[in-house]
């Protein structure tokens, strides 16, 4: 009897443990419907920056490398098969799939590769390239064989090998190149999972299998459709099942509506977001060109409290310094509170900016605060720093202006406003990115606070070149510290992403950036 | 009467030109760089400046405003309404598309208007201060009290919570496919066709009544004509001046004015691409949509001018 029912509960137990994998192996066909909350202006990768082009257009297309989203940030070749880095960081040798072709029919080789990187480098005239200052360290590409490249810096570069996983640089036929330059603005052809089959203005893009994709298998999809469509709207056709996901990211409210609509339907993935809102100073403008005042105003800002808060009703919730908390570059908690702005005790810190404002002679202050006219999260973070600045006596007003006027406001050539809430996001987390914000105005073009600091360049450069990861860490605490401590530019509360899909989308993996691991080659329907 | 059609025909050429001037002169006074928002992203990219000016150039905004007007203009002039800023495209291809949804919605719409508003507003005047007439009358001022994207919204709800299910997402043309296409746009033209109905509704009623009190009614009357012929033939016809007015205004209205429908129902039309137009300050698409907008309003106001004439007898034009 006993023999019997531990035999029944082993055969029970294996037809589970069956029954899970059969569950868990990928199933092909479907067509996956997934949201996109707004439309690409063309459909060159190397001329775009937003996820609006990256959600509908990456899957047509493939890099050098790519980052790993299930093991994110871990980078794994795309198109390269293997790599080798010099020991002196100098050489980069790329080893290319063999076999693989584009959706013509005709194969690519190291040509398409050096193609690509020079028109990202070194963009011929009318061509637009938003990454030359990426890949300016480049002094020459070299292409010994169809299946080798060769990359040779001029100086070392401690984001280079990330660089090369950047979803930004797809890679285009050299052929295709030579006849136009601007062939990728009006054409989409690449490598990458699907092909290209529609775009209908304002409505949606579709895509469709590539039969001939070099990762044998894949993808499980047979095709995809990306429907432009965002708020409230989007949220009810994720209710309806219309659409399967949104990859960008919710707010808890909408993130709440969903799983009460969904049930069990629905599944919630969620990370820290590579994204942050950072207060901005015009530091051309008085007060604001006086470090006491600008100190004084982040020492102000309870931001333990305040992502408590937050984050039950906006998509923020961490605290950190320049680069996102939970990356491995980043200031740990310990760190992070002995700098200007972070200490855990904000009746000190408040005293400390009273004093120093009277020290200042504007104890009184009253400026305008501009902000984007985005609900979330730019209206409760905005809301949160007028009552906190309004603590020490201070007072805001409260601007908010649809973003082409909020970057009228802050152009460099003539900015008009006081302090901005401005943001900061890239697609990975590298500080040769992140820092970008906080560096000298004739250096960076998203500085808008004006200033001029050469400490913080030198400090800039020198973590860029560092490929020793302990001094590098050492060098970001340097140049931290005195961005803090200067405040043009100050880190308010980073950025959570929530996604929440239907659970019959499988093979997605969620990343703090919203940018990466969207070429839906692994992505499958459970149906 | 050809004479007055050809006069009215060229009246329309000043108040076009009118429009193109206001419309390009003062999109270009609003603070804002159509470039900046094209090529830095919802992240704020570290964009090259070179790159920058070099789009500016591209196209065509460092130069002086009156040569960017007479380019445009000139332009406009052969047909050529220009190239949309964001996306490339001309302008004719970017409404093109939209233009079909648009135009159903407000047929649809409009179609829905004029079968409640003219039964509803002549039983209303018919049954002045009855309890027929106070119902319509409540129905009407409900109908001009709930904005329409709020009727869109309950209906969307109401259809997710009771049935799992809203409209097609995406649009397919009426001779494809008769029932998607019905199942998308019927939502929306009976959230705007309500509203337009109740304006209609009550126009019609007063109309009626002000009829009701005429010579010409009280000669049929008297000569014994049925009350229903009466009100057929007589007063419903002379009342339909002021609403013949009204739903041409509406009609016109609608082409461009569904901005915050179009959303609720994520429908790709005109008023949807007017608002993303507009936020991303795309000055040529802005200048063909208010042109198109423009054109609808003359256009139509010109054939309710029309329509008077065959309408009213009274009304000649020589």
């Amino acid at each position: 009897m006993k023999i019997s029912a531990l035999l029944l509960s082993l055969a029970a137990m294996l037809a589970a443990a069956g029954g899970s994998l059969a569950a868990d192996s990928p199933k092909t066909g479907g067509l996956l419907k997934f949201a996109v909350s707004a439309e690409p202006p063309n459909y060159d990768c190397h001329a775009n920056s937003s996820f609006a082009f990256i959600h509908p257009v990456r899957p047509h297309y493939s890099t050098l490398l790519k980052f790993d989203a299930a093991k994110y940030p871990a980078i794994k070749g795309d198109l390269a098969d293997s790599w080798t880095v010099s020991k002196d960081g100098l050489t980069y040798t790329f080893k290319l799939r063999k076999g693989v072709k584009f959706h013509d029919g005709s194969a690519f080789t190291s040509a398409d590769i050096k193609a690509t990187y020079d028109r990202l480098r070194n963009p011929p005239a009318g061509v637009k390239s938003l990454r030359e200052g990426t890949y300016v360290d480049i002094s020459s590409i070299d292409t010994p064989d169809p299946l080798t490249v060769v990359f040779k810096l001029k100086k070392t570069n401690a984001s280079m090998l990330a660089n090369f996983a950047s979803p930004w640089d797809c890679v285009y036929s050299a052929a295709k190149l030579k006849q136009d330059p601007r062939f990728p603005e009006r054409n989409i052809m690449g490598t990458g999972p699907f092909t290209f089959v529609e775009h209908v203005a304002g409505s949606h893009w579709t895509g469709r299998k590539f039969d001939g994709y070099f990762e044998k298998g894949k993808p499980y999809l047979n095709g995809y459709m990306a429907i432009f469509i965002s708020g409230a709207p989007m949220v009810n056709a994720l209710a309806a099942g219309e659409v399967l996901a949104e990859f960008r990211g919710h707010s808890p409210a909408d993130r709440d509506r969903l799983v009460k609509t969904l049930g069990d339907k629905a599944v919630v993935q969620d990370s820290p977001w590579v994204c942050s809102l950072v207060v901005t100073f015009n530091t051309k403008k008085k007060p604001f060109d006086d470090a006491r005042v600008r100190r004084a105003l982040s020492l102000s800002i309870d931001r333990w409290g305040g992502a408590q808060a937050l984050a039950k009703v906006a998509l923020v919730r961490h605290v950190g310094g320049v680069m996102r908390p939970g990356y491995d570059l980043a200031a740990s908690e310990k760190e992070l509170v002995q700098y200007p702005g972070f200490s855990k005790d904000i009746n000190a810190s408040r005293a400390q900016a009273k004093k120093l404002l009277q020290e200042a002679g504007v104890p009184n202050l009253s400026f305008s605060f501009t902000n984007r006219n985005v609900a979330m999260p730019y209206t409760p973070v905005g809301v949160f720093l007028i009552d906190q600045w309004r603590q020490i006596g201070v007072n805001a007003k409260h601007e908010q202006l649809e973003t082409r006027l909020y970057l009228a406001a802050m152009q460099k050539d003539k900015p008009t406003y006081d302090a901005a809430l401005d943001f900061n996001c890239d697609f990975m987390d590298e500080p040769n990115l992140a820092l970008q914000k906080y560096i000298s105005d004739d250096r960076s073009s998203i500085n808008y606070s004006g200033h001029i600091d050469r400490a913080l360049d030198e400090l800039y450069d020198k973590q860029s070149g560092e490929l020793d990861k302990k001094k590098r860490y050492a060098l970001l605490r340097e140049f931290e510290k005195r961005t803090l401590e200067q405040a043009y530019v100050v880190p308010t509360i980073w950025w959570h992403r929530t996604i929440v899909t239907h659970k019959q989308l499988k093979g997605w993996h969620i990343t703090p950036s919203h940018y990466v691991g969207q070429d839906l080659a692994d992505v499958w329907l459970d149906q | 009467m050809l004479r007055y059609t050809f006069n009215r025909l060229l009246m329309m050429i000043p108040t076009l030109l009118g429009v193109a001037i206001l419309v390009f002169f003062l999109l270009r006074l609003m603070p804002g760089d159509p470039v900046a928002m094209m090529l830095m992203g919802d992240g704020g990219a570290n964009v090259p400046p070179h790159v920058l000016v070099e789009e500016r150039a591209r196209l065509g905004l460092d130069k002086p405003m009156y040569v960017q007007f007479l380019k445009w203009f000139g332009g406009v002039m052969q047909g050529d309404f220009g190239y949309s800023m964001w996306t490339g495209k001309s302008v004719i291809y970017e409404i093109g598309i939209r233009l079909e949804l648009s135009m159903q919605v407000a047929v649809m719409a409009t179609i829905l208007a004029i079968l409640l508003a003219l039964p509803l507003g002549t039983l209303s005047a018919i049954y002045k201060d009855t309890w027929i007439d106070h119902s319509i009358r409540m129905f009407s001022i409900a109908g001009l009290a709930v904005p329409s994207f709020w009727l869109g919204m309950i209906i969307i709800l109401l259809l997710l919570s009771n049935f799992a299910w809203i409209p097609p997402l995406t649009f397919t043309p009426f001779f494809e496919d008769p029932w998607l296409n019905l199942s998308q746009l019927i939502w929306p033209a009976i959230a705007v066709g309500y509203r337009y109905s109740s304006v209609a509704t009550r126009m019609m009623r007063s109309s009626i009544l002000e009829v009701m009190q005429e010579d010409y009614i009280r000669t049929a009357r008297a000569k014994g004509v049925y009350e229903r012929l009466v009100i057929a033939r007589h007063a419903m016809r002379n009342a339909m001046l002021p609403v013949v007015t009204v739903i041409g205004l509406e009609f016109a209205f609608l082409i461009g004015g569904l901005v915050v429908t179009e959303q609720v129902f994520n429908l790709n039309g005109i008023g949807k691409l007017f608002v993303q137009a507009v936020a991303r300050g795309d000055y040529t698409l802005i200048q063909g949509l208010v042109l198109l907008v423009a054109v609808f309003f003359v256009l139509i106001n010109f054939f309710i001018d029309l329509l008077y004439g065959l309408l009213d007898p009274r009304i000649r034009y020589r």
